[in-house]
């Protein structure tokens, strides 16, 4: 039976080992926003040994370019966009401290072993349900890349972010399992 | 000749972008209630049942259903009776795409140059307008926005007319299977049949503008619809890809004559924010 967990950021191993897929878990906390091109930059930063715009250790990075924020809202829709675009530039990033990412879709064999390799996960959210998930948002800021619009890399206090396992530590798959257990072909 | 200004396509299209990306379609609703009914996961369930309650929230606060507003695509019927005055009729169509997007705090999503730089355009132009002339004295606009995440996994086959309709069946189910969680499922699958490599595609995206539940007006292929919309439910990718029997809502084929040499096949997927607006001036 699947577990529900409030998780805070900066995410510890102990709290990530617990975690299996088709878990729903609850974020509270910092996570950090990045799309396909702030994740090219990122990994330039990283191969250059520059420092990024944020402490990556323990960190979370949710895939999403918001709508903009209505007057007296902290954000606009933010929904999670979908995942493999990142893929080429995920294990780099997992590799210096990044434990979770969320986003939608299932991700490359190369992502799955480095998240192996270090002890993280993918948390899927729910795709089109973009105003629901900016509820959970309570303040939103650009911290970099401002050039990029929706894109930019903004720093996100939320509560209670809803989110399901789809990757765990142990290298399971919700993409994979999922599929196979309701086919009925 | 009945005179349209120019001031009163735009008008009228700022208002139809805003009103197609805060409010879903009772028919997407209602679908997606039967499916919370019908699915045994319960990830499933609890996916289905965030996104009914994303429909409500959108609609009372006035919020896009997903941030990703889209491509502004238009399907525009201009009666033949009609004289557009007082400026450009395309970008008056794009200026209301501008102010729409501005004003209803919708996304912009548009970059200028789709390889080098990728620059936001800033402003969610250029609009994508599939026009048509026909008979009478009225402009009839459809907007559908469309995200990038389905559009993505949309493809054309040049298939041969030996493969027929079950190559056809085949093709829109493996399209669908590889796309697995990636389109935002439940997903609604348009099918495009005939014409030319182009046309295929505008048509397969056309039949995206009915309602969840319309069948095709030709028996053979309101079957066919049927018939491929079990069998994707089948597969199990379920609700955004995590596994369950809601894959697909829909699947809507349209079809148009071909040349003797061809058999063209598009496949466009739309995700559930399966986004359209109607309105005629």
């Amino acid at each position: 039976m699947a577990e529900v967990y409030k998780l805070n950021t900066p995410l510890a191993v102990e709290d990530l080992k617990k975690l299996k897929i088709g878990d729903k878990v609850l974020l509270t906390g910092i996570i950090y926003t990045a799309r396909d091109a702030a994740h090219k930059r990122l990994v330039q930063l990283v191969k250059e040994g520059k420092d990024l715009p944020f402490d990556i250790n323990g960190a979370v990075i949710y895939y999403v370019g918001p709508a903009p924020a209505k007057p007296g809202y902290a954000i606009g829709s933010a929904g999670p966009t979908t995942s493999y675009r990142m893929d080429p530039y995920t294990p780099a990033l997992l590799d210096i401290g990044l434990k979770a990412t969320i986003g939608k879709g299932n991700r490359s064999k190369e992502v799955l072993d480095s998240m192996v390799k270090n002890t993280a996960v993918y948390l899927a959210a729910v795709g089109g349900a973009a105003a629901l998930i900016a509820k959970t948002i309570k303040k939103a800021e650009i911290i970099a890349y401002e050039d990029l619009k929706s894109e930019a890399v903004r720093r996100l206090e939320v509560v209670d972010f809803p989110c399901i396992v789809a990757n765990d530590t142990f290298g399971s798959d919700l993409y994979e399992e999922g599929m196979k257990k309701y086919n009925e072909e | 000749m009945r005179e349209i200004d120019v001031s009163k396509i735009t008008e009228t299209v700022k208002k139809l972008v805003i009103d197609a990306n805060y409010y879903i379609g009772k028919d997407v609703s209602d679908a997606i209630k039967k499916a919370v009914s019908e699915e045994s996961s319960p990830t499933a369930k609890e996916i289905l049942n965030i996104i009914l309650d994303n429909h409500e929230i959108s609609e009372t606060e006035k919020m896009p259903i997903c941030q990703d507003t889209g491509v502004a695509v238009f399907f525009v019927e201009l009666g033949q009776e009609v004289h557009v005055t007082g400026g450009d009729f395309e970008e008056s169509i794009n200026e209301g795409v501008r102010q729409g997007y501005e004003e209803g705090y919708l996304r912009k999503s548009m970059v200028g140059d789709p390889v080098i730089e990728r620059k936001n355009t800033g402003d969610n132009t250029p609009a994508i307008i599939h026009l048509t002339v026909v008979p009478g004295d009225s402009i009839k606009i459809t907007v559908a926005p469309k995200g990038g995440g389905a559009e993505n996994m949309s493809e054309v086959q040049m298939m041969k007319a030996a493969d027929g309709i079950e190559g056809v069946k085949n093709f829109v189910i493996d399209r669908v299977r590889r796309s697995k969680g990636n389109p935002c499922p439940p997903v609604v699958v348009g099918v495009g049949i005939g014409g030319d490599f182009e046309k295929s595609a505008i048509l397969a995206k056309k039949s995206l503008l009915r309602d969840i539940g319309q069948r095709s007006s030709d028996p053979v292929m309101a079957k066919v619809e049927v018939e491929l919309l079990e069998r994707i439910n089948k597969l199990g990718i379920g609700p955004m890809g995590l596994g369950g029997k809601t894959t697909a809502l829909d699947v809507f084929i349209e079809y148009i004559p071909c040349h003797i040499a061809s058999m063209p096949v598009a496949v466009n997927i739309n995700c559930h924010a399966a986004r359209h607006k109607v309105v005629v001036i």
